[in-house]
């Protein structure tokens, strides 16, 4: 049977073009600011809001939604005081949100198969509620990156130099980080929590090795994430495997084919 | 600078009783020895540290702040035009594309600099002096009437660091900016500045590069 025939196909696929141009746009802003590790803890605190939301019974996405953004928020928090270097800020959420998720999840009883869906991706599991959710806060973040593009620029580039033009850049690092963790909690249905921040970075990593600026780095970028989304949906399906883990070997393949085409053009 | 002290947190003062004033269209040299406080003194100008006591009235109100090589990200994917764009959010809303009028303001902070036919390239495929002077194109896009450069040729050669002042002493003959030049070292800026703020802890020397004791000639190594 043809896999676009299948209702739960249309809906992976539906939601994989969202999570595919939305994970390196917002990845892009991480990975110039050397962040590049920020959506793998963000994806912990995920966890933990999945485990909480097993707990209390509550919509898991929205859940892991609101969590993901308290801990990106506090991330970025504890590392814009400097008291605490980024990594160890990172360490500190990133375990907490682990041990967190451990214990939640033990104590609802649901250390069973769904776990598994959530950590790893599932083309089964995306609903009709889901992607409605998906499509429309992935439009919203898409278009919060395309109208303040120039100020997050600004921040990448210089950003003592934004702090001296008057730029709210507290603001705007807190935004990035809020992003990344709605595109997380947008995309652990398809790429798996675990997984996600691999397609933030690796279609980023990819594209600039081949880009000539800032915004052909990010649009190749995106390309690069919605092929790798689809050809990973598709192989997923054909091949009895996790949707997550095919995805993200596509995009890595893609970073190995940039990275010879790059060494080849010198 | 009226009585400006500062300290970093709870450790010991960068800075003592600081008293500085610069009239408009003055081109100053801050030097000094590393650690000195000279960096310090123009984060407290721009705004990116308060004082610990002392105040500070700052009477213009476009800065253009050219930070440390070492701050500055020049390993992302930037072009020289998208570098420059950035320099102009001072100037126009926080929203939406750049208007016209920043376009064409950007453009003339590129030619001012002379990297017209660069504008489109990669940053980091360019000279260590060409990118200085995108970076200056960048702070000229917001209209400066104030410039501070820090450290600005560090790591250059001799020929761009030439090149570097000349275009200095140019702007501020055509712009009128007032310039604040962070520098442990001077060579070719030397012979424009009309005045030299040797930084050790405080200010210890404050004049023309002629009234510059010999002892101190090289600011580098400048002692109280």
């Amino acid at each position: 049977m043809p896999m676009l025939d299948l209702e739960f196909m249309r809906l992976a696929f539906g939601a994989g073009i969202v999570v595919g141009l939305l994970a390196p746009a917002v990845g892009f802003f991480l990975v110039q600011r050397r962040l590049s590790l920020v959506g793998d803890g963000i994806g912990h605190v995920a966890f933990a809001g999945v485990a909480l939301g097993y707990l209390l019974n509550l919509p898991l996405v929205l859940t892991a939604l609101v969590v993901s953004v308290t801990g990106g928020l506090s991330i970025e928090w504890i590392r814009s005081r400097r008291r605490t270097a980024g990594d160890q800020a990172l360490a500190l959420i990133f375990y907490t949100g682990i041990a967190g998720g451990v214990v939640l999840v033990s104590a609802a009883g649901a250390l069973n198969v769904n776990l598994f869906q959530f950590l790893f991706g599932s083309i089964l599991t995306v609903t009709r509620g889901d992607l409605a959710v998906i499509a429309a806060l992935g439009a919203c973040a898409l278009a919060a990156i395309a109208l303040l593009y120039r100020p997050l620029v600004a921040v990448v580039v210089d950003e003592e130099g934004a702090r001296v033009a008057g730029l709210p850049v507290s603001a705007l690092n807190a935004l990035t980080v809020a992003l990344a963790a709605v595109t997380i909690a947008l995309s652990m249905r398809i790429v798996g929590i675990l997984l996600i921040a691999a397609l933030m970075v690796l279609p980023v990593i990819a594209a600039s090795r081949i880009a000539w600026s800032m915004r052909s780095t990010i649009l190749l970028g995106m390309g690069i994430g919605l092929g790798s989304v689809l050809a990973g949906i598709t192989i997923a399906y054909y091949a009895d495997l996790p949707p997550g883990g095919t995805t993200v070997l596509v995009a890595a393949a893609v970073v190995l084919a940039a990275e010879v085409w790059s060494a080849v053009r010198g | 600078m009226h009585g400006v002290s500062f300290a970093y947190g709870h450790t010991p003062l960068v800075l003592r009783d600081v008293d500085l004033e610069v009239q408009r269209g003055e081109f100053v040299a801050i030097a000094g020895p590393n650690g000195g406080g000279k960096t310090t003194l123009v984060r407290l100008v721009v705004g990116l540290e308060q004082p610990t006591s002392g105040r500070i009235e700052l009477l213009v109100r476009k800065v253009g702040y050219l930070p440390q090589r070492a701050q500055a990200g020049i390993d992302a994917p930037v072009t020289v035009r998208e570098l420059v764009n950035t320099g102009r959010a001072s100037r126009t809303r926080l929203l939406g594309p750049l208007s016209g009028t920043d376009r064409n303001a950007v453009r003339e902070a590129i030619d001012r600099v002379a990297l017209t036919s660069q504008a489109d390239r990669r940053l980091s495929t360019l000279s260590g002096g060409q990118q200085q002077r995108a970076f200056i194109a960048k702070a000229l896009a917001a209209e400066p009437e104030l410039l501070v450069l820090d450290e600005p040729t560090t790591g250059v050669d001799v020929e761009a660091q030439d090149t570097i002042a000349a275009l200095l002493e140019r702007l501020r003959g055509e712009l009128g900016m007032t310039i604040l030049y962070v520098s442990h070292e001077f060579g070719a800026v030397e012979r424009f500045v009309e005045r030299i703020v040797l930084v050790r802890g405080g200010i210890v020397f404050d004049g023309p590069p002629s009234a510059l004791p010999d002892v101190w000639h090289d600011p580098s190594h400048a002692h109280a």
